[in-house]
């Protein structure tokens, strides 16, 4: 398990940092998002991986995982949602005022980047 | 008076002048005056314990975790620098009260003054170093203000800056110093430091921490090579002249050097480092002063030689030599500000200071001049003033010095040196005050009123009385001071006859010298001006263009303005200096019991990595699947809040990137080149790589030390009154950081509806309201099926989130979960039935729910206190009702449902901001029920 689960964080982490170096607003805001679940997922899996035993106190369980990590997580799935939100605001915004959803503007213009 | 009140006197009189300066110039000088004869009256008060031997401390603990206390000291060596900062400085606010003209402004200056007063006061008092960087940083500063006062003048604002650059460079290195001081002798206090000499002498780092902390001294001493900023802080007004560069700041070096003779002193690197530099600057400033044709500047060299002069007499290392450099401290203190003023008077009535524009001034002020010669020829050291009386115990030590096996070239050079004092001094009397009378002066001077004279007049007095009768008015002082300095108990002997020493033929050579060279200056100056000198000032400038050029090209290299850019090189270096750490720690890994791999874990893992690399390949919307199968591996792996918060997460993600698509370009054109792409590709590999790799190890191995989740697991129960242990850590445990994120989230929300606004009053509005949608529309915007079956839902929703809210503490579930469950029941109302339908029903202001949710959340914390315990300590209760089971009922609940009403707010506010922008683009809005009347269409079917 440990072995899927590391090649998956690793895959998301290169995934999403390969789109948030693109030049266009959408493949950035994709990438962030797999960036997002990368880091919550690898915070999440410091606290070791346990299959069965959540943290809620039951008569009787002596084991339980480990319950730091998750709390911190669940904070941060709620907060990378505002933060989605406010790049795809930013980038919806940007592309309103300016007529082309690139990132790097001050580069010389392609033909395709005018605005529709 | 505590010594603390004694350093900050100066600093809460700062505030003084420039309030009381709306009253009139007198008052303001009087007040500022006040505060200072305050400060030295207290300082008095513990003059005679100190002279009699003890050390008064005041100690306020500050950051005692990191050695750093507010603490003083008071002895012999304090007493001395802050009685002469104080007592010159009252002396110095008198001047400067008839110096300054109308047009600057007084209260300012005053300010400034109060402010470098008290920043020196508080470093001859420090006992702890760090306490006393402090203050030597504010005196950089202060002096600052104080030299670019005119701030009209070219010169001024130029020497400011080049004395802040040139103190500042050299108290940064002073602060490294410290800290290895600090760190050799296990203390920063410095009345311990200074009993570890042995320790401090032996360490390896002895030497780096001497050049450092003699980096700091040589700068703001202005010793050579650094002697260069003070001739140009000379743009500063006279008084300042006075006070900071002859009789305060410019001693702050060798007070430091002096305060660390015992720790520091005695090896042959402090010898040859601080003698030779001493020896060095003495000669070559006494060289240049002699050509200079401006007054101060002059003085400005001739103060560098002094303080050259006090320098070697600390370097000798030795005890006799550290009693004559504290009494020549003394001396230099009264001739040195007493001629500063006597040449701002001479600028002051005649509006020159240029000496080839002067001379002939003896008749016409015969005040001044008596003054003027009387200060200039104990400079040069004429028996009886007291400037002959240390010069003659300096060439004293000076005759006894072996340097580098050679007995007589260190009282050959040092009686050059004082040779040349003696020429300028000459100079100093001759070329402007003596010869015939001008006719051509700017303006004609004539001595000026009381008020202005008093105080060189008041010095020079003292020059004459320490020369007459040195030992019942200094021989005390002296002794007191040399005793601090050496920690043995001193006794000088100043005396004006040593019968025929070696001392007394080196002063004779000298004196007669001097007079000689002066004799011969016109011809001398003609040599000296031809030469080719290296201009301190050019170099200066080069230098710091230099750095400047350098600094922006680094900058503009760094910061091209390319987002990609800085997020291509922070991905890259964070991945570099993460394989540094690994590679250079020692890693004890204890294996743990894998997991095993099951079919279905299988699954979920190919379907994360077959949407990963179709969303690469085809920049297809297959996010969500992602967010599922992470849900799955939440559950999977004992985590049902994340899964919960992770699938309600994906939906309202899911209907925010609809919203917004819909706007955004269809199409995403490839941008880059494929070399471009490959770099991409390699940093994007690599920090995978690296990530995984990482997190591989950290699942791999034990924890090395218990963690905290042990404490959570056992105390959730008894202490936060749940079972639910990761809802009781996020509304109990660590609340506060809860608290900071709801507060995070409602911003994020506001800044949305924000940037929404202003989109809709700008530029944006005229486009969005010629929006032609770019593909088709769906006949049937609000399907009856989908209205029909959310509105039998929402209620059914409602209570489920509900419920999910309330069982949150004992089972997965809480604020959060039930915050977005309740959020996705409104949303999907908006998306069947419409927005302008479903806004007319719904009467609550999602600001207000934000506001409201955080606000509830802070009240239940500060509840605590009102039990007299910290912000948001929880607490709970059992409670009975009629028909009901018992029941627990946690102040957590409350704050929970602060988390609750944010999470609400903040999600509806964000989706509400963006569907406003779809309803400008001319999305129809129909406010009945359905786009269709079903009863209506009946009806004409009937007919």
């Amino acid at each position: 398990m440990e072995i899927l689960l590391a090649s998956a964080v690793g895959l998301l982490t290169a995934a999403g940092t390969y789109l948030i170096l693109r030049l266009r607003t959408f493949p950035v805001i994709v990438g962030l998002s797999l960036l997002s679940y990368a880091v919550n997922v690898f915070i999440f899996a410091s606290g070791r991986l346990t299959i069965g035993h959540p943290p809620i106190i039951t008569k009787g369980a002596i084991e339980y995982t480990d319950p730091l990590p998750q709390a911190l997580v669940l904070t941060a799935i709620v907060i990378s949602f505002g933060m989605t939100a406010v790049i795809v605001m930013m980038s919806l915004g940007a592309f309103l005022e300016s007529g082309t959803d690139r990132i790097d503007t001050d580069e010389p213009e392609t033909p395709e980047g005018d605005a529709p | 008076m505590s010594l603390a009140l004694i350093v900050a006197l100066p600093f809460l009189g700062a505030l003084l002048p420039g309030l009381m300066i709306r009253s009139g110039r007198n008052v303001a000088a009087m007040v500022t005056g006040t505060v200072t004869a305050s400060a030295l009256l207290g300082l008095a008060m513990h003059a005679p314990a100190v002279l009699w031997g003890e050390v008064i401390t005041t100690r306020i603990s500050w950051l005692p975790m990191l050695g750093l206390d507010v603490s003083f000291y008071l002895d012999g060596l304090g007493l001395l620098f802050a009685g002469l900062i104080l007592g010159i400085g009252l002396l110095i606010i008198l001047y400067a009260r008839f110096y300054l003209s109308n047009k600057d402004p007084m209260g300012v200056f005053y300010s400034y003054l109060l402010l470098f007063q008290g920043a020196m006061v508080g470093i001859v008092l420090s006992n702890n170093i760090l306490l006393l960087l402090i203050f030597w940083e504010l005196t950089s500063l202060s002096s600052f203000l104080l030299i670019g006062y005119w701030k009209h003048l070219p010169e001024g604002r130029q020497g400011a800056r080049m004395a802040l650059t040139v103190t500042g460079l050299g108290g940064l290195a002073m602060i490294a110093g410290m800290l290895i001081l600090g760190q050799i002798a296990g203390s920063y206090e410095l009345s311990v430091i200074v009993t570890q000499a042995a320790a401090i002498q032996a360490s390896p780092l002895y030497l780096p921490a001497l050049l450092l902390i003699l980096l700091g001294c040589f700068t703001k001493s202005a010793q050579f090579p650094f002697h260069f900023w003070l001739p140009h802080a000379m743009a500063a007004p006279t008084p300042v002249s006075a006070y900071l560069h002859s009789a305060t700041m410019v001693k702050a070096g060798l007070f430091l050097m002096a305060r660390l003779w015992p720790a520091l002193s005695g090896t042959p690197e402090w010898f040859y480092l601080v003698a030779t530099t001493g020896l060095v600057t003495m000669v070559l400033g006494a060289l240049i002063a002699l050509f200079k044709d401006d007054l101060k500047a002059l003085l400005a060299f001739s103060t560098v030689s002094h303080l050259g002069l006090i320098t070697m007499l600390l370097g000798l290392g030795t005890e006799a030599a550290a009693r004559v450099a504290v009494f020549h401290i003394i001396n230099h203190a009264t001739f040195k500000a007493a001629l500063f003023m006597t040449a701002g008077i001479v600028d002051h009535e005649a509006h020159t200071r240029d000496i080839k524009r002067l001379g002939g001034l003896r008749t016409l002020m015969p005040v001044t001049f008596v003054i003027a010669t009387v200060a200039s020829l104990s400079m040069a050291g004429i028996p009886p003033l007291n400037g002959f009386l240390s010069k003659e115990m300096m060439l004293e030590e000076a005759a006894h010095t072996v340097w580098a096996g050679m007995p007589w070239l260190f009282a050959l050079v040092a009686t050059a040196g004082a040779l040349l004092s003696v020429a300028y001094s000459f100079r100093y009397i001759v070329h402007v005050f003596l010869g015939p009378v001008r006719p051509d002066y700017p303006q004609k001077p004539h001595d000026p009123g009381f008020g202005m004279w008093a105080a060189p007049a008041f010095l020079t007095l003292l020059v004459v009385l320490i020369g007459l009768f040195p030992m019942p008015m200094t021989a005390w002082l002296v002794d007191a001071a040399a005793s601090a300095v050496t920690t043995v108990r001193q006794h000088v002997h100043i005396a004006h006859w040593h019968g025929f020493t070696p001392a007394l033929f080196l002063s004779v050579a000298a004196v007669a010298g001097g007079a000689a060279v002066l004799a011969g200056h016109a011809r001398w100056a003609v040599v000296w001006n031809t030469a080719r000198r290296p201009e301190a000032k050019r170099i200066f400038e080069a230098l710091v263009e230099g750095a400047a050029q350098v600094a922006s090209r680094l900058t503009d290299r760094l910061h091209d303005g390319a987002l990609s850019r800085y997020l291509a090189i922070f991905a890259a270096s964070a991945t570099g200096f993460g394989v540094w750490a690994w590679s250079g720690g020692s890693s004890l890994r204890m294996p743990v019991h894998l997991t095993a791999i099951g079919p279905v874990d299988l699954a979920a893992w190919a379907s994360v990595v077959v949407a990963t690399l179709a969303i690469l390949a085809f920049h297809l919307v297959l996010v969500s699947v992602v967010g599922l199968m992470v849900s799955v591996t939440f559950i999977y792996l004992s985590a049902p809040d994340l899964a919960l918060t992770q699938i309600s997460v994906e939906v309202v993600t899911a209907v925010l990137l609809l919203l917004a698509l819909n706007f955004l370009p269809k199409e995403t054109p490839r941008e880059s080149g494929r070399a471009r792409r490959l770099r991409d590709a390699i940093v994007a590999g690599a920090a995978g790589l690296g990530v995984g790799l990482l997190i591989y190890a950290l699942m791999t191995s034990t924890f090395l030390f218990d963690t905290i989740s042990g404490y959570h697991l056992s105390q959730s129960k008894p202490q936060g009154g749940g079972t639910n242990v990761v809802n009781v850590i996020l509304v109990d445990f660590r609340g506060y950081d809860t608290y900071g994120e709801i507060i995070v989230l409602g911003i994020a929300a506001l800044v949305i509806y924000a940037l929404t606004e202003t989109l809709l009053n700008g530029p944006a509005n005229r486009k969005l309201l010629a929006w032609k949608p770019d593909q088709k529309r769906a006949g049937d915007r609000h399907p009856m099926m989908l209205v029909v079956a959310t509105r039998m839902l929402l209620p059914i929703a409602l209570m489920v989130g509900v419920f999910i809210f309330l069982r949150g503490h004992n089972q997965p579930g809480g604020g959060f979960i039930a915050g977005l469950v309740v959020a996705i029941a409104l949303v999907m109302q908006y998306m069947a039935s419409g927005f302008a339908w479903t806004q007319a029903r719904q009467k609550v202001d999602y600001h207000g729910l934000i506001g409201a949710g955080v606000l509830a959340a802070g009240l239940t914390g500060v509840g605590a206190w009102f039990n007299g315990r910290p912000f948001l300590t929880s607490d709970f209760g059992h409670f009975k009702l009629p028909f009901l089971e018992e029941f627990e009922l946690a102040t957590a609940m409350a704050f929970d449902t602060g988390v609750f009403l944010t999470v609400i707010g903040a999600v509806m506010l964000a989706l509400a901001s963006l569907s406003i922008i779809a309803r400008r683009a001319g999305e129809t809005v129909n406010t009945e029920p359905f786009d269709v009347d079903p009863s209506a269409g009946e009806t004409e079917e009937a007919q």
